[in-house]
């Protein structure tokens, strides 16, 4: 895949070095207005940033507390009346302020763990690439050992052994899936490094970790982006599924994993609590998804031909 | 390309490489399900000691931590899994050889349908790249990616089982209508993936030189899209497959609990928390075995399907 | 979504499940001998029985949970065996003599049972059954059943043979078993799986397979036909049975839903006629959409809070203890939290058994508001404030109902008291590891389902040194009292010691009594010859489906028939405002448990079953957490 003559990925870099000079037409700038021009990716973008808004700044204009139990509302339709605008949990909890601080444990979840698989995953990715040869081998062997691991099993026995902190789902999701991130980023490195600025840099005696973090890196922006933006949602609904075992967040905390799989047990008797998280959730997971999406269809060079 | 001699010394050395890493696999299983604490046997009702010696006896527990990663080592060289600790009537193999038809018969067709449904999907979204068609397709698609499928599954469940009555809430047997539900909420999530991938890739090949000497020689556009764009296009769903299909035929824990479906899915999880060590460790080296082979077979497909080197010499 | 479900908020009649929300069963009418009338039995006696988990085991002397008991009831008998009501009842030992020391029984079998390969069920078998299930070797979880009985410790352990358990034949039809200790609940544990006969020359033939369908030889009144592991357990009538002419259920399915959700919908989708449970929340729900079809009752079963008495702050702090308990509102939390007509409990032993009235403590009978009055003077004399509040974690592990429990109580202690409460959530068994240590908790969730009808099984939970005392309760003088009870056969002296003894106990505060369980299931109305009772154990045996009313010309009878077996009686659910049971359902289980007398020798002896369970709900060992 990676053996296509032109290294196109090299050309942002060259323009980050100013290799190209030709104003206006540096390959960043190509790529801005090729995403302005996606529609979705830009109204998704303001979504998104609204709904981020709502969520760090919304509970402080809510007088409910979130872990406040009214009593005298246990289970309550939306209704003006009761304060609820909509409605509340099995305990009286009022379900647009849990929402809304679920949401930031559900984003921060998203992106804690995308960060910790960024790190781990480039860093592998670039080391084993870069090097090649046996150490290559030997560390993409790990990878796949890794690969056959079952998912699921070892972020249960994580939560099992770790319990319930909700840094540790952030770290165990990470830790986990970071193993994409490190094949990709090792098969850009592969073909990165034989690139003649590489070995010029090489031939003026800078060092390998010079080249990795200096060079190789940066170079790598791209795919990383995009890379970011689409492992932040499958992040989020990998938490949503351990909320729907039982293994989620530590209440009184919530997410909106957690809040639509309680809600989707009650889908009848009490769609409210459906309904409000699931909106949040989906659209927020949409967003991403579009978003990343923009950003490869404007990152992707090879578009441009 | 690569020679067929050459081919069969790679696909050799891959299945010997096999051996190595599932040994590997089998010693992290092994101990990360004994860090966690708890034993097979806890349960609300305390065992008297006298019982719990007893079951543990009975189970080589009492024996040293390495004493009993040799003996479970020995055993498994000769594919017996042992008896599953929870389900006592059963051995893992027993369980297994039940469990895996299920999710097999699941779970491909889960993926056949996706395959089909995301491709079709991805090549009209991409014909159509950045119009009112695209994005609409692609939403439809990516519903699967953006609601989680605990709670699709109730709604298809509550709609065409307790409200039409067409099919049954829940349960297995070996009939079409008790598949139809579990099959298509687990295609959801692999439509949209797929959906999404061919749609990339399809805009890139279209973009493509070799494409557009293909249209300046005249050929109408479904015949290059069928003839000389389809097969690149399909590189990244094939090499996606691989994983993918190994996920699902191994069944899902979500699927699996809210349709009642006697899956194998179930098992990582429920073996996890219920401790019930050779259960586990046997599908999770069932798994770490379906994926290897998955993923060699995928190769194998990829390499015949890969015309690149070609590409680039035309170029 | 929102729209579709928006409208099926509208018309329920048509949207709410595709079964026919008439079905009505038609009028039960009895023969002299007390059997229905073949004239209104329907046709197919199926039953689709929604079991709840796959059972871990059908082998009688291994098995635990109730997935595993219901269904070995339905394929065994015991020596004893139990009536719809709940009452002990002769099952393959037709009478017994108890000696006056209460230490020997001995059992007169039927000689009309037999196996359902045609051989006769004879004492042998059953002390083959016992020896077996005392076996080191068979590695039996729930061998504890066994203890009261002469050397069963030691066999157990592995000091004597498996010979020397005092169990023995006298002749083919007459067995004999000598006791450790006077142990009145003893004849409840025999319709205990664990204490089952299984058929020698089988279990030898097939050694571990001896389970299966098509090896299993049973005494009961099935025998097993197919077993699809988690999917579906199939039993088929035992034409061997002594009593198989009057056995009407030609077929068991048994279905393992985990997901309450999911059995509900098949139930609603008529393709089930029995849950195990159904989901919390939805009381109101289903009491609206399914009022014949939702039956709750009481169980005997206690929800509580436990105190690591070994941690501060609540070490020496009985006060401390009793304002945290004063401050709970079980009115509030079993109306709003939990719904389904728990009721509110103030003590440690449910109600609803024989021969037992448990002692409240004085704030019984106070009104809520005294309650948090007290409760806050105490606080305050511990030298709490709003400034400097109590701060405390409490654990509970995975599952709704006690997310909400925890959530509902963390929620009271702040409104009333200010205290700070943490919650911490832990996976099953590493919560039941924690409990144990007394290291990490300080509050925690707890809970008991008896073993048998009898207030021992709650009380000896608090023993010092017993397995599960994770209070880290200790008194001698409540320890002593317990001893008494042991060795004490007098029925009137055994209660007044258990009276004294959990009086002693709720003195001390080492729990916090939330509420007393209830059964909570989906029935189909047709389906007759069952009760509710506190154990919640039910024989398919006794089970029949009627007719339905809309199949039969005649004139519909519309109301409950007065013959008290009809499934009517059962199903219609409480309706006073609070959701709770009136006192009727109680007196009824307590009642039932009264009525019955066996036989001249069971008199003596506390009537009611087992509860074998511990219960293991989708592999969490969480007997109280059956509704998840």
């Amino acid at each position: 895949m990676t053996k296509s003559a032109e290294n196109p990925v090299l050309d942002p870099f060259e323009a980050a070095l100013g290799v190209s000079d030709v104003k206006g037409r540096s390959p960043w700038e190509d790529a801005w207005h090729r995403l302005l021009k996606n529609r979705a990716a830009v109204y998704s973008a303001f979504i998104m940033a609204f709904i981020i808004l709502l969520v760090i700044f919304g509970p402080m204009l809510i007088s409910w507390e979130s872990d406040f139990t009214d009593w005298d509302y246990t289970s309550s339709r939306p209704s003006i009346e009761s304060g609820h605008w909509f409605g509340t949990d099995a305990v009286g909890r009022d379900i647009l302020v849990r929402t809304l601080e679920g949401g930031r444990i559900s984003l921060l979840v998203g992106l804690v763990a995308t960060i910790v698989s960024l790190v781990i995953g480039v860093g592998y990715g670039a080391t084993a690439g870069y090097f090649g040869g046996a150490a290559d081998r030997l560390m993409m062997r790990a990878v796949d050992i890794i690969y056959a691991l079952p998912f699921m099993f070892i972020v249960v026995l994580l939560m099992v052994v770790f319990g319930r902190h909700i840094v540790l789902i952030f770290v165990a999701i990470g830790a986990f899936n970071w193993l994409d991130m490190a094949r990709i980023v090792r098969g850009q490195t592969l073909s990165l490094k034989n690139t003649e600025f590489i070995e010029a840099a090489r031939a003026c005696g800078v060092g390998d970790w010079a080249i990795i973090r200096r060079h190789i890196i940066p170079n790598l922006l791209g795919v990383v982006m995009v890379y970011v933006t689409l492992t932040i949602p499958q992040v989020i609904l990998v938490e949503s599924f351990l909320s729907f075992l039982g293994l989620g967040v530590q209440e009184p905390m919530s997410s909106w994993g957690a809040l639509v799989s309680d809600g989707a047990q009650d889908m009848e008797s009490a769609p409210w609590t459906l309904i409000v998280p699931s909106v949040f959730l989906t659209v927020t997971l949409y967003c991403f998804n579009y978003i990343g999406d923009g950003l490869r269809d404007a990152l992707d060079p090879k578009d441009r031909l | 390309m690569i020679q067929d001699s050459g081919m069969l010394k790679h696909s050799l050395q891959r299945l010997l490489g096999l051996i190595p890493t599932l040994l590997m696999l089998v010693t992290v299983a092994f101990f990360l399900i004994r860090v966690a604490p708890g034993g097979p046997f806890d349960s609300e009702k305390l065992l008297p000691p006298e019982v719990e010696a007893n079951l543990s006896a009975r189970y080589h527990l009492d024996e040293p931590v390495l004493q009993q990663y040799f003996r479970y080592v020995g055993q498994i060289a000769a594919l017996d899994f042992g008896p599953s600790y929870h389900y006592k009537d059963w051995t893992v193999n027993e369980l297994i050889a039940q469990s895996f038809p299920v999710s097999l018969t699941v779970g491909l067709s889960a993926m056949v349908l996706a395959f089909f449904v995301g491709t079709l999907l991805g090549i009209a979204a991409a014909l159509r790249q950045n119009t009112r068609t695209d994005y609409s397709l692609m939403g439809f698609a990516m519903l699967g990616m953006s609601v989680p499928n605990f709670v699709i599954a109730p709604v298809l469940i509550l709609l065409l089982a307790v409200y039409a009555g067409w099919l049954p809430a829940g349960g297995w047997d070996w009939s079409i209508a008790y598949m139809v539900l579990p099959v298509i909420t687990l295609s959801l999530p692999a439509i949209a993936y797929i959906a999404r991938l061919t749609r990339g890739s399809m805009i890139e090949v279209l973009n493509s030189n070799f494409i557009r000497t293909a249209r300046a020689k005249g050929l109408p556009e479904s015949t290059v899209i069928r003839r000389h764009a389809l097969r690149p296009a399909l590189l990244p769903v094939i090499s996606f497959l691989g994983p993918a299909t190994a996920a699902m035929i191994s069944g899902s824990v979500v699927i699996e609990r809210i349709f009642s479906i006697p899956g194998l899915g179930s098992y990582f999880v429920q073996g996890a928390l219920n401790r019930d060590y050779t259960l586990v460790m046997g599908v999770v080296i069932f798994y770490g075995f379906l994926i290897i082979i998955l993923n060699f077979l995928v190769d194998l497909v990829y390499a015949w399907l890969n015309p690149k080197i070609r590409y680039d010499e035309k170029r | 979504m929102a729209v579709l479900l928006g409208a099926c908020g509208n018309d329920n009649q048509q949207i709410i499940g595709s079964r026919d929300r008439e079905i009505r069963p038609v009028e039960l009418v009895l023969t002299e001998d007390g059997r229905p009338d073949p004239s209104v039995l329907a046709e197919i006696q199926e039953l689709n029985r929604d079991n709840g988990d796959e059972p871990q085991t059908l082998d009688p002397h291994r098995a635990e949970g109730m997935p595993s008991a219901n269904i070995l009831r339905d394929l065994f008998e015991g020596l004893t065996s139990g009536a719809p009501d709940g009452r002990i009842i002769p099952g393959a030992a037709i009478r017994w003599n108890i000696s006056r020391d209460g230490k020997t029984y001995t059992f007169y079998l039927r000689r009309d049972a037999l196996w359902s390969n045609g051989d006769p069920v004879t004492a042998d078998d059953f002390v083959y059954g016992l020896r077996r299930s005392a076996n080191p070797s068979t590695a039996s979880n729930f061998a504890q059943a066994l203890l009261p009985i002469e050397n069963a410790a030691e066999v157990l352990s592995g000091a004597l043979p498996t010979s020397e358990l005092g169990v023995s034949a006298m002749d083919e039809f007459t067995l004999q078993i000598k006791m450790r200790d006077p142990t009145p609940y003893f004849l409840s544990l025999l319709n205990h799986p664990s204490t089952f006969p299984v058929h020698r020359s089988s279990v030898l033939e097939h050694g571990a397979a001896f389970s299966r369908p098509g090896n299993l030889v049973s005494n009961g009144a099935y025998v097993l036909s197919n077993w699809v592991i988690r999917s579906r357990i199939e039993l088929v009538k035992n034409e061997n049975y002594w009593d198989a002419e009057n056995v009407i259920l030609e077929k068991i399915h048994y279905y393992p839903f985990v997901d309450q959700g999911t059995a509900l919908k098949q139930f609603r989708a008529g393709k089930l006629h029995w849950t195990s449970s159904v989901p919390s929340n939805q009381f109101k729900w289903l009491q609206k959409h399914y009022p014949g079809e939702l039956v709750t009752s009481p169980w005997f079963a206690s929800y509580f809070f436990g105190f690591n008495l070994q941690r501060e702050p609540f070490i020496a702090n009985p006060d401390l203890r009793l304002a945290l308990a004063l401050a709970i509102d079980r009115e509030l939390i079993t109306e709003k939290v939990t719904q389904f007509g728990e009721l509110p409990s103030y003590n440690l032993v449910p109600p609803g058994i024989r021969d037992y009235v448990s002692p409240l403590p004085g704030w019984a009978d106070w009104t809520q508001q005294e309650r948090n009055d007290e409760a806050r003077r105490l606080y305050a004399a511990a030298g709490y404030t709003e400034e400097d509040p109590l701060r405390f974690e409490i654990r509970y592990n995975v599952g709704e109902n006690n997310k909400k429990l925890a959530l509902a109580a963390a929620s009271l202690w702040k409104q009333v008291l200010g205290a700070q409460a943490t919650l911490v959530n832990e996976e099953s068994k590493v919560f039941l590891r924690s409990r144990e240590q007394k290291v990490l908790t300080q509050v925690f969730r707890a809970g008991w389902i008896g073993d048998y009808a009898d207030a021992y099984t709650f009380l000896n939970l608090f023993r010092t040194g017993y397995g599960r005392n994770d209070y880290g309760y200790s008194n001698s003088l409540y320890d002593s009292l317990l001893d008494e009870i042991a060795a004490e056969r007098i029925p009137s002296r055994r209660r007044r010691l258990m009276f004294e003894a959990e009086r002693v106990l709720l003195a001390d505060v080492p729990f916090i009594p939330v509420y007393t369980y209830v059964t909570k299931r989906m029935v189909d109305p047709r389906l007759a010859g069952w009760e509710s009772n506190v154990m919640d154990h039910h024989y398919s045996k006794n089970m029949f489906f009627l007719k339905d009313a809309s199949d039969v010309p005649a004139p519909v009878a519309d109301e409950v028939s007065s013959t008290g077996v009809s499934a009517a009686d059962e199903t219609v659910p409480p309706e006073n405002e609070t959701g709770m049971p009136g006192p009727a359902d109680t007196k009824d289980a307590a009642d039932a448990v009264e009525e019955g007398e066996v036989t001249e020798e069971a008199k003596e002896s506390a009537p009611g079953n087992v509860e074998d369970e511990s219960p293991e709900k989708d592999g969490e060992a969480v007997p109280e957490e059956r509704a998840e």
